[in-house]
């Protein structure tokens, strides 16, 4: 069996959820096992029609649950080869076990995770519940805001999971239908300049190496639990993001388009700014620069990389501005937004005096407005001008009924 | 080509290569190892085995130990079974490329798991595995009891055992639901090939493991393995209680060809009560009692009925 390549136009009209499935084929992966769910169904479904028709040269599993998906990619994994699969919502939740095992494990696996909310109740579309529910897994976590992100990230995601220094899964993050349904022009690579730049597969500890048996998947008790956690952690902390910001920069030496690990707009001379995620960011830069028509210096600080938290590098983003709104979009459910909280952890000790307050938005698939972000701009220059928070430190954007705000 | 052992005697088989070490953690007189080296010691081709979380896995990968001689994976409780079959779909993608890296070798697939991780929470993996049609064989360890948590019930455990989650007490006789026919329910995908089998059948276990080995397709044994611990008897009488649970028809052997062609491979010349199965496990203690008799009665009845069916499918050849 061979495959035939794909000649692609060098802009293509591509919504996320093909950008990345066109990825996933460029990328000669050796195992995809999945199950469809929506909105990250598409994925899985393109990839299916690429293989039907002579594109893909590997193994689909359509398997019976998502927990299975992941099961199955594990066990792929580990046999020595390239493994990917996609999914959202509920099916990521059925797959928490197993994103633990994969990332224990140290097996390097691409996971296209398309956010949507969680039930009860049930709920179609885009929020960051589920990404939220896996930023402890120990899995690296990349965010897209748009199809050419997802393109372009998918194809950085594998380069840095696979490196023998790494070995940890890596998830790539778009906005349910926001993002994956919806079509943008995208600059395309070749498939042979895609695969150039992700590379051979190069197996480590593979199962199917009959002369070298391997062991996968020991007990730990805690007599070396606590120390492979720990090695885990330590590599999370110490040696993804050069190798992240290795394989930004390799990029931009390919394509011209410059990633970074906290994405500034307008950041130089900002007095205020939102940091928050998604498709979100692309929303925020624009009514930024509308503010700055009505006086008001306003920026944004878009998370590239989730997972490992970019603590040092938030930091320096925001060392300079007044005020900052978190947007959180995943109900924190009794505490303050996780990226709440991260910002604060990683702007305390230093000298920033800067007020940060926290909003929570767009659960469900509720639209963040560009009049909501207006309001948002204005509250922030309010506290600058009164030199404290003037608002509650936790507040609900566009939901219904009375004005939520907490704390 | 895959190679089989030509085995002649039992001695021959207990001195051949081993890829399971006798350095593990189950307990003396555990018949998980004893099957586990006769599934093993049934080829010499190379193995990618998985094991799921219970007794087996626990006491052969204590890290920075391992018992196994073969490549082994375990990822969880229910998906050992997905395991290995993620594992053959990687051999195939990697055979179809030309990327393997001893080309020539024909490796064989095989998943182990307890009745828990098989009857109970593995049942949904195990049931895709088997109709996807992955070149694998999954084998269960039957002790009808979760044993590596303490002995609690599992959808294997038969009527009138007393396990700690539904145990025998002042007004109780222990479990109340019947075993789950797991060999019918796996044949029903219509693999290739299904059976149960026993240690102390070391031949027929051998045969069926070949035969499983042989064919395209996924594989499912059903192995009972007699618990020491939770049947509660001597750990010297391992094989003794295999062979009151195959001589009494508790365990018959048999197998399904392509999910309808049922043979009985083991027909015991002097058949043994039910009774004298039950009465030299602990587990069973409580049914000698004179108000629970009537049990042993109808496990009686029902072994007899579930014999006769048997022979009756076999016979039909449906």
């Amino acid at each position: 069996m061979a495959f035939d390549k794909i000649q692609l136009k060098d802009i293509e009209v591509w919504d996320g959820n093909h950008a990345a499935a066109q990825a996933m084929r460029q990328c000669q992966i050796d195992v995809v096992a999945a199950y469809p769910i929506t909105p990250s169904t598409p994925i899985v479904e393109g990839y299916a029609k690429f293989l039907a028709d002579g594109y893909i040269e590997g193994e689909f599993v359509m398997v019976e649950s998502e927990h299975a998906a992941m099961s199955g990619c594990i066990g792929a994994a580990a046999a020595g080869g390239r493994v990917a699969t996609a999914t959202s919502s509920q099916g990521f939740a059925l797959m928490v076990e197993t994103l633990y095992q994969a990332s224990g494990m140290r097996l390097p696996i691409v996971l296209n995770l398309v956010n949507r909310a969680l039930a009860a109740p049930l709920n179609v579309n885009g929020d960051h519940s589920d990404m939220y529910l896996g930023r402890d897994s120990g899995w690296i976590q990349l965010n897209a805001y748009c199809p050419q992100n997802a393109y372009d990230l998918n194809l950085i995601a594998f380069k840095v999971s696979e490196d023998h220094e790494i070995r940890l899964p890596c998830m790539v993050h778009q906005d349910g239908f926001m993002t994956s349904h919806t079509a943008q022009g995208v600059y395309t690579l070749s498939d042979d300049a895609a695969y150039g730049f992700v590379g051979e597969y190069k197996p480590m500890n593979d199962m199917l190496d009959f002369e070298h048996p391997v062991t996968h998947g020991v007990q730990t008790e805690e007599d070396w639990h606590f120390e492979h956690k720990a090695r885990q952690h330590n590599d999370l902390m110490v040696k993804v993001m050069p190798k992240i910001q290795a394989a930004f920069d390799d990029f931009e030496k390919l394509t011209g388009r410059k990633y970074n690990i906290v994405e500034k707009y307008d950041m130089d001379d900002a007095d205020v700014c939102v940091v928050c995620m998604g498709s979100s960011v692309e929303t925020a830069r624009e009514v930024a620069t509308e503010m700055r028509a009505k006086g008001i210096k306003a920026g944004v600080v878009g998370l590239r990389v989730i997972r490992p938290f970019p603590f040092f590098e938030i930091a320096d983003a925001l060392k300079s501005v007044k005020a900052i709104a978190a947007l959180d979009r995943s109900s924190p459910n009794g505490a303050p937004g996780m990226l709440f909280n991260e910002i604060a952890g990683a702007l305390f000790n230093t000298d920033t005096k800067a007020l940060l307050s926290g909003y929570v938005y767009g659960l469900g698939g509720r639209d963040l407005t560009k009049a909501h972000l207006v309001s948002l701009f204005t509250e922030l220059q309010a506290n600058v001008d009164a030199g404290k928070v003037t608002t509650s430190l936790q507040q609900f954007i566009g939901v219904r009924g009375p004005k939520l705000s907490f704390l | 080509m895959s190679e089989m052992k030509k085995i002649k005697n039992l001695k021959e088989f207990s001195t051949s290569a081993d890829r399971f070490e006798g350095a593990n953690l189950l307990c003396p007189g555990c018949a998980h190892s004893i099957i586990v080296r006769e599934v093993l010691n049934a080829t010499n081709d190379d193995l990618i085995l998985s094991a799921s979380t219970g007794c087996l896995e626990v006491c052969t990968a204590v890290y920075p130990y391992t018992s196994w001689d073969a490549s082994w994976i375990h990822i969880g409780f229910e998906n050992g079974s997905t395991a290995v079959a993620g594992a053959e779909s990687m051999y195939k993608a990697l055979k179809t490329k030309g990327r393997l890296k001893q080309p020539d070798r024909n490796p064989k697939f095989v998943s182990f798991a307890g009745d828990g991780a098989s009857y109970d929470i593995g049942f949904q993996w195990i049931s895709g595995c088997m109709e996807r049609g992955h070149n694998m064989m999954h084998i269960v360890l039957d002790n009808e009891v979760y044993a590596n948590t303490g002995g609690q019930r599992s959808s294997s455990t038969p009527i009138g055992s007393s396990a700690t989650t539904s145990p025998a007490g002042r007004v109780s006789y222990g479990e109340k639901r019947n075993k789950k026919d797991m060999v019918s329910i796996m044949a029903s995908h219509h693999i290739p090939y299904a059976a149960q089998v026993a240690p102390n059948k070391w031949k027929d276990m051998v045969k069926k493991i070949q035969h499983g080995f042989s064919v395209e397709g996924p594989v499912f044994i059903n192995a009972v393995s007699p618990c020491t611990t939770e049947w509660k008897f001597d750990p010297k009488d391992t094989m003794h209680m295999a062979d009151l649970a195959t001589d009494s028809l508790v365990f018959p052997l048999y197998e399904i060809i392509d999910g309808h062609e049922l043979n009985i491979t083991y027909r015991p010349k002097d058949v043994i009560p039910v009774e004298e199965y039950l009465a030299a496990q602990g587990r069973f203690k409580h049914l000698f009692k004179d108000e629970y008799k009537y049990l042993i009665k109808e496990w009686q009845e029902r072994v007899d009925a579930n014999w006769a069916y048997l022979n009756r499918r076999e016979a039909a050849r449906v």
